[in-house]
């Protein structure tokens, strides 16, 4: 089974298309991956989808890095 | 062939008038049709029964289009019934008429809640599936009082002008994405609402279209096929003016 750290950057290597070796814990969506707004919602719809879970929009809006996706999934998947 | 053969259209209030005729005038470019409702389930079912006559497939869904769970539900419904959502009409409005001075504040929130807020609740709600399909087309109804205003209607054509503002938002939110938005805004059209005025009101509208006649629900429908082919590939952001020329 994949870890969640693969799982997601399989999704952004996908979504935004990007380099696998660019997707760091560090990197910001917007800042580093190249992501505008639209592309960062598309992505945490994706990553819902990817973990089966919900994301509300007031904790989306708190994932800006690679690293906040992967806690934030951690936390929930306890 | 049609021009949306094997398409999924959700129409909002598409039981009677100007709803109905784009459900059908829809089906008869070939697309699927869920036919949304909030009163009248009856004439739902007959246009559903007139949609297969046709030859496609439809379903009703009851809910208002004021309300977020109704609204989620006859997405989530349209989906499970069809597999995509390529187009939205939003169609559905109501009316509350009083003049400005006698105007009830809930007469203010019905118009607004269904007529703006609607519009806004499942235009949201398609948006997710639509990015998924890097396709879509949402059309929105609104009404030449929301571009000339009419006296005794300041909740209505607050809300049809402010459909025309969320349509040009949307468009620019979503063209990136493959997903065209316009709106269409019918001039006075014959459906039961103007059926019911008397003679000289009537005379009254005629004397302000200089193609002299009332509109037919079908001329507002076939825009909205229009709208949603890929004859219209290059236009977003725009609003039809239906109207025999009232406005220009």
């Amino acid at each position: 089974m994949a870890t969640v750290l693969e799982r997601v950057t399989k999704v952004v290597v996908d979504r935004l298309g990007v380099d696998e070796s660019e997707v760091k814990v560090e990197a910001s969506f917007r800042e580093d991956l190249g992501a505008d707004s639209l592309d960062v919602v598309e992505l945490v719809m994706e990553l819902e989808d990817e973990f089966d879970m919900e994301i509300s929009d007031e904790d989306a809006e708190k994932i800006g890095t690679v690293g906040d996706a992967i806690s934030y999934i951690e936390s929930k998947l306890g | 062939m049609g021009k949306l053969d094997g398409k999924t259209a959700v129409v909002t209030g598409a039981s009677r008038g100007i709803g109905r005729a784009i459900a059908l005038e829809l089906a008869r470019e070939g697309a699927n049709v869920v036919v949304n409702y909030s009163g009248s389930e009856g004439k739902a079912l007959e246009v559903v029964e007139e949609i297969k006559t046709i030859g496609t497939n439809a379903i009703a869904v009851q809910g208002n289009v004021g309300d977020a769970d109704a609204v989620q539900n006859l997405m989530s419904a349209a989906i499970e019934q069809f597999g995509s959502i390529d187009i939205l009409v939003n169609n559905a409005g109501i009316t509350r008429d009083n003049l400005l001075m006698r105007m009830k504040e809930e007469e203010w929130d019905d118009v607004i809640n269904t007529n703006l807020k609607g519009v806004f609740l499942c235009t949201k709600a398609v948006t997710r599936q639509m990015m998924k399909q890097r396709a879509g087309r949402i059309i929105n109804i609104s009404s030449i009082v929301g571009t000339i205003g009419n006296a005794g209607q300041a909740n209505y054509v607050a809300a049809k002008a402010g459909v025309i503002g969320l349509t040009k938002t949307t468009a620019r939110e979503l063209a990136s994405r493959n997903i065209l938005v316009n709106a269409i805004a019918p001039g006075f059209i014959t459906t039961e609402m103007t059926d019911a005025l008397p003679e000289d009101v009537k005379g009254a509208m005629l004397a302000q279209i200089p193609l002299g006649t009332l509109g037919q629900p079908e001329h507002i429908a076939k825009a909205v096929v229009f709208l949603s082919s890929d004859d219209s590939s290059y236009m977003t952001g725009q609003t039809l003016h239906i109207d025999g020329g009232m406005y220009m």
